[in-house]
């Protein structure tokens, strides 16, 4: 299995790896994937009230190196994104910038979906409503 | 530690003198899948490329006569190691021809009979594929479970023989977790009940002692590049007294092999079969001490370095070489990611579309996650203990870096029960 340079990157030095206190109203955790399908993620992000501006992201991650990798990527792009900006963070661009393969999309895809379940996970806490990007339902769905 | 500089999956050594004496990468520690020839099974072979390259089915000349000979002269070599007659091997392309011919070679002979097989669901596919042909065709086919060790259960085989039961057909060792089946009692069972008894021998013959007398093996399959000899070769043992057994010959041709295996013979690579079997009986009793030894001591260095890490499959009753860990809550694939400067198997196939962790880790009764975290690791005759070193020490390296990137080590530390979370299958 080959891997482009961007993933083995990420795999040998992952960016913002660790845990956030799940109990404080400025942090949303999104626990996405399953341990019996070989990969879970944990994405965590702090945003600042004021601004709804995310000032901190975390993860970890239980997977291949491109799930690894997608997530790594996943917090340095959430970082100082609003969070209606982080919303438009897709999959695609993840595969793009990582140049992952056909098999590894899902990896991408569990990305995206940790980002919104955090954010989903940030809301609740704040019953904040849902933005028209991101209708609850949408999140609930992955 | 080194710091190979990964490029798109191609390793690059850094400048060899910053690595232990004896160890040079990539490190090659894969042995069930295939081993690397011999050199003295090479020098055997050569002269038959060459100078020595008649037909041996070639009746009326030195060419043939001389190829001939080196083919006998493997039969023998062969045969000695499990103690059967030269004129009871045949020779193939291969141990997945060997399965092939003699599951359907002895369902086709014997459907008269009965129409009953019995094997095990963690047989190799190309005894399994064989089997669900069969069903197909009309037979049944009973695969009996194994124990959590990977043990089949002897009364469950006693039980799964009924009066159409022809054929049985358990490995000797596995090839993911070296368990090493009850050959001996499984085939004294079957010729109680005058069933023939098929075992699939290739990663047990030239590694542990096989007696096709002793065992009351009928039909043996094996194959040469399991054993430091070439690809693309091997061979089936047919029983011919005590009983006697036929087998339907499934390539019709030229006759060869007593009609049972036609096509002209692979000298080369038979002549390589017959040498890496005699090198094997000869180096038999020291290289499984000096194995024994060695994945002891990586097993124990596991353990001492590392939580959460278990052996699957029966340690007792196991392959030398073989050592088959599972590194609890860090994925294979990632972990192979890490030792990419070291040739070894995960568990996992997260590569294939199926992410369908493997089917024996599975039948052991292991969750999907333990197996997705499991490596096969397979000593050979050419691993040194600075090999073992290295790649253990890299492995512990690479598991505790993942593991601080484990959301799941991190959950199990804090006392979370990962069973009672409610993961969403995606
Ligand atoms: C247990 C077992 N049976 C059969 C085979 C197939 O052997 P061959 O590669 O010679 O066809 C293998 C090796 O892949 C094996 O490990």
């Amino acid at each position: 299995m080959a891997y482009s340079d961007k993933v083995v990157d990420h795999y040998e030095n992952p960016r913002n790896v660790g845990t956030l206190d799940k109990g404080s109203s400025e942090v949303g955790t999104g626990l996405v994937g399953a341990p019996e399908c070989g990969d879970v993620m944990r994405l965590q992000i702090r945003v600042n009230p004021e601004t709804q501006v995310i000032e901190d992201a975390k993860f970890k991650t239980f997977g291949c190196g491109s799930a690894i990798a997608s997530s790594s990527l996943a917090t340095e792009w959430v970082k100082g994104k609003t969070v209606s900006e982080a919303l438009t963070i897709s999959n695609t661009e993840i595969v793009k910038e990582l140049a992952l393969p056909p098999v590894k999309i899902h990896c991408s895809v569990l990305a995206e979906d940790a980002i919104r379940a955090a954010i989903g996970d940030w809301k609740k806490k704040n019953n904040v409503a849902e933005g028209a990007e991101a209708p609850a339902a949408a999140v609930a769905a992955h | 530690m080194s710091n190979e500089m990964s490029n798109n999956g191609v390793v690059v050594t850094e400048a060899a003198g910053t690595l232990p004496a004896g160890v040079k990468l990539p490190i090659y520690m894969d042995n069930h899948a295939t081993t690397p020839m011999d050199p003295r099974v090479l020098e055997a072979m050569l002269p038959y490329f060459t100078g020595t390259f008649g037909n041996a089915a070639s009746r009326n000349h030195s060419f043939g006569w001389e190829a001939e000979q080196g083919v006998d002269k493997a039969r023998e070599q062969i045969a000695t190691l499990i103690n059967a007659t030269a004129k009871e091997i045949i020779f193939t392309s291969g141990a997945t021809e060997s399965n092939n011919l003699a599951i359907k070679g002895i369902a086709e002979m014997y459907k008269e009979r009965g129409n009953h097989i019995i094997t095990q669901v963690t047989e190799h596919k190309a005894v399994l594929d064989t089997c669900k042909r069969l069903e197909k065709y009309g037979y049944r086919v009973t695969y009996l479970p194994v124990q959590a060790d990977g043990l089949i259960d002897l009364e469950d085989l006693k039980r799964a023989m009924d009066d159409g039961t022809i054929l049985v057909s358990i490995m000797i060792a596995n090839n993911e977790i070296g368990v090493v089946q009850p050959v001996a009692e499984i085939g004294k069972l079957c010729h109680e009940k005058g069933v023939i008894f098929h075992t699939d021998a290739v990663q047990a013959v030239g590694k542990i002692p096989v007696d096709v007398q002793a065992m009351n093996i009928d039909v043996l399959s094996l194959t040469a590049h399991k054993i430091y000899g070439p690809k693309g070769v091997g061979a089936l043992y047919v029983r011919r007294r005590n009983p006697r057994v036929q087998i339907s010959a499934q390539i019709d041709g030229g006759g060869h092999e007593r009609g049972m295996r036609s096509g002209t013979l692979n000298v080369p690579g038979i002549v390589g079969l017959g040498k890496a079997c005699e090198i094997a009986g000869q180096e038999m009793a020291a290289e499984t001490a000096r194995l024994t030894e060695l994945r002891d001591y990586m097993k124990a260095k596991f353990e001492n370095a590392l939580d959460y890490v278990h052996v699957n499959g029966n340690m007792q009753h196991h392959l030398p070489g073989n050592l088959n860990m599972s590194f609890v809550y860090v994925e294979g694939e990632s972990l192979l990611m890490g030792i990419n400067d070291i040739a070894v198997s995960s568990g996992s196939a997260c590569t294939s579309a199926t992410l369908e962790p493997s089917y024996v880790l599975k039948a052991l009764g292991l969750g999907d996650d333990v197996a997705h975290s499991s490596i096969r690791f397979g000593l050979g005759r050419f691993n040194s203990k600075a090999e073992v070193d290295y790649v253990s020490d890299k492995l512990i390296d690479v598991v505790s870096k993942l593991r601080e990137l484990s959301p799941l080590y991190e959950m199990v530390k804090e006392g979370i029960d990962l069973t009672k979370i409610e993961w969403a299958a995606h």
